[in-house]
């Protein structure tokens, strides 16, 4: 028996092999990922893509074909007390519209284990405390994402899962969050594992990144890592593309089309410029861009056919 | 388990729809003890046109009568909480909360037809309040007495009060059956306030059926509850006491264990 002190050490989230169809279309597909303890992962991927069918696999609420969704190497339907080790906000998490803040709060507080103060410091904490006493029927989509994570953190669990935590969300609201999750994670060594659609929306919040299409896995790995993929290009406006395709392929660069311009990757605008000098191109605008992350998301999700 | 019946009781009790139902039970069933006291305290003859040939009944199947209201008429309310129980957290989509605080799907089941059974008892409790109180002026005063003393009487209140718990025991399976809030109360309406009386009525008069009208449920909670607006007025007979409970406690774990191996397996998306 694992003793609630030894289980304050951080859980981490291992997904393995994780299969679920719905009729012909499959949801979920061979997913393996991992979600390590101290550190905020972001679970990324288009509308569709799978998450909240993942989110709901790994929570027990959906039954997988094949594989495993394991938390701290237990299932979730394994945990005696799953509230108090896993925290989970979904996205179409419920609420009666009819009772208060407060009361629902306290309607799960039985399973946590904890009281009525509790519940109270845990509406505080997301800055609910005025709107305690009244009916959710009336709450904005902000007020419920607030609610729907004091519910997550009420059993003061290892393990968050937010599905679209950000929905919703006011600019001042997002800084909070992002704030606040880094802060569990890295300072309370927590796993916290946050979808998303939008890669900006937790570009600032997250440490790894999970990005998954069409319910496969197709690229994990540190957010820095993601960002080296997003490599600068040099933006060239030239009326001599056959000179610019020979330098392109002396230098072993790459080379597209863009809106009748050449945008060349591998080098620098200072190399490209210096290149076309040496062999006398003619040049009418030169320009390095940064590449966008957003533009790696979207490369990253188009197809997984086309991924290796 | 504990955890689990604990919050199912502060679901039930942290919004007004439990409230608002016992209120109207009330009401509703003081208003029809009130009437059936008094058209049962008047002359039979009065009464005998709707009802068939009715011989001038005594003071204590009157008063057994009016105090068993709650069960003949008033069972649609414990019914339709019950059914809420389920019904409404699909409806809500807090059935994915709740599951997550408890994944052993058995267990919440188990807390809500307990709790069930607790809710229903106390909306026993009012609506045969509720009955009896309506009834008493008549009862005293054209009547020959509440009869309050009555052991018979006696048990026909607690066995009411028994009889509306299981009534929203069954209203907990019913909801776990049809998931959808509005179908289940249109469905609770229909068999309650349409199929059952006429199936009762209709099965009576063939004469090979007419054991089989005993066994639907709301006979079988009026046998229970040892009296009945039907039976006192020779519409029908019920079966005794004991097979009540055993038939109308069938329909409650019948549709309970349904329940659990079909919608309760279920994905939750």
């Amino acid at each position: 028996m694992k003793g609630s002190g030894a289980r304050r050490a951080g859980e981490a989230v291992e997904i393995s092999g994780l299969t679920k169809s719905f009729g012909s279309v499959r949801a979920v597909d061979g997913l393996e990922m991992v979600a390590r303890p101290g550190a905020v992962t972001g679970f990324l991927g288009p509308n569709g893509a799978g998450k909240t069918t993942t989110f709901r696999m790994l929570l027990g609420l959906v039954a997988p074909d094949s594989g495993t969704a394991t938390i701290g190497g237990r299932s979730y339907a394994d945990l005696a007390h799953p509230t108090t080790v896993v925290g989970a906000a979904l996205e179409s998490a419920g609420f009666h519209p009819g009772r208060s803040a407060l009361d629902h709060l306290l309607t799960y507080a039985p399973f946590a284990g904890v009281d009525r103060r509790r519940c109270e410091e845990m509406l505080a904490q997301v800055g609910l405390s005025e709107a305690a006493d009244r009916r959710v029927g009336g709450f904005s989509t902000g007020m419920r994402q607030r609610l729907a994570l004091a519910s997550a953190l009420l059993g003061d669990p290892q393990v968050l899962v937010l599905d679209e935590p950000a929905n919703g969300l006011d600019p001042e609201g997002i800084v909070w969050l992002r704030t606040f999750l880094r802060h569990l994670a890295h300072e309370r060594g927590r796993t916290v594992l946050v979808s998303s659609h939008v890669l900006a929306e937790v570009q600032a919040s997250v440490d790894d990144v999970v990005v998954i299409a069409h319910g496969r896995l197709v690229h994990e790995s540190s957010l820095a890592d993601l960002v080296a993929l997003a490599s600068p290009q040099v933006r060239v406006v030239t009326p001599d593309r056959a000179g610019f395709a020979q330098l392109v392929a002396d230098n072993d660069w790459k080379v597209e089309v863009a809106e009748g311009d050449l945008l060349i990757s591998g080098a620098s605008a200072a190399q490209v410029g210096a290149a076309a000098f040496r062999a006398g191109l003619e040049i009418h605008g030169l320009a390095e861009e940064s590449g966008s992350l957003e533009d790696v998301f979207l490369r990253l999700t188009r197809g997984p056919e086309q991924q290796p | 388990m504990t955890a689990a019946l604990r919050a199912e009781i502060r679901k039930v009790l942290t919004t007004r729809m439990w409230w608002l139902l016992a209120l109207v039970l009330f009401g509703y069933l003081a208003f029809l003890g009130a009437v059936m006291a008094f058209s049962l305290t008047t002359d039979p003859s009065a009464v005998s046109s709707s009802l068939g040939t009715v011989d001038k009944l005594d003071g204590l199947t009157i008063a057994k009568t009016v105090d068993t209201l709650a069960v003949s008429l008033g069972y649609v309310f414990p019914l339709v909480i019950g059914a809420l129980s389920f019904a409404g957290e699909f409806r809500h989509q807090t059935i994915s909360p709740t599951f997550l605080a408890e994944p052993r799907r058995g267990v919440v089941l188990v807390a809500k037809l307990a709790g069930g059974a607790m809710l229903g008892a106390a909306y026993g409790v009012v609506g045969t309040a509720g009955a009896v109180l309506g009834g008493l002026p008549f009862l005293l005063v054209k009547g020959d007495g509440a009869h309050l003393d009555d052991r018979g009487v006696l048990a026909d209140l607690v066995f009411s009060v028994l009889a509306m718990a299981i009534w929203c025991v069954i209203g907990v399976g019913l909801g776990t059956l049809i998931t959808n809030q509005v179908a289940s109360i249109v469905v609770i309406l229909a068999f309650t306030q349409f199929v059952e009386p006429v199936l009762r009525i209709g099965l009576t008069s063939v004469d090979r059926l007419a054991e089989a009208q005993k066994f639907l449920p709301g006979a079988a909670a009026e046998a229970l509850a040892g009296s009945s607006l039907y039976s006192t007025t020779g519409v029908v007979t019920l079966l005794d006491r004991g097979w009540g409970a055993v038939v109308l406690l069938a329909y409650a774990g019948l549709f309970a264990l349904l329940g659990r191996y079909t919608t309760l397996r279920r994905d939750i998306s």
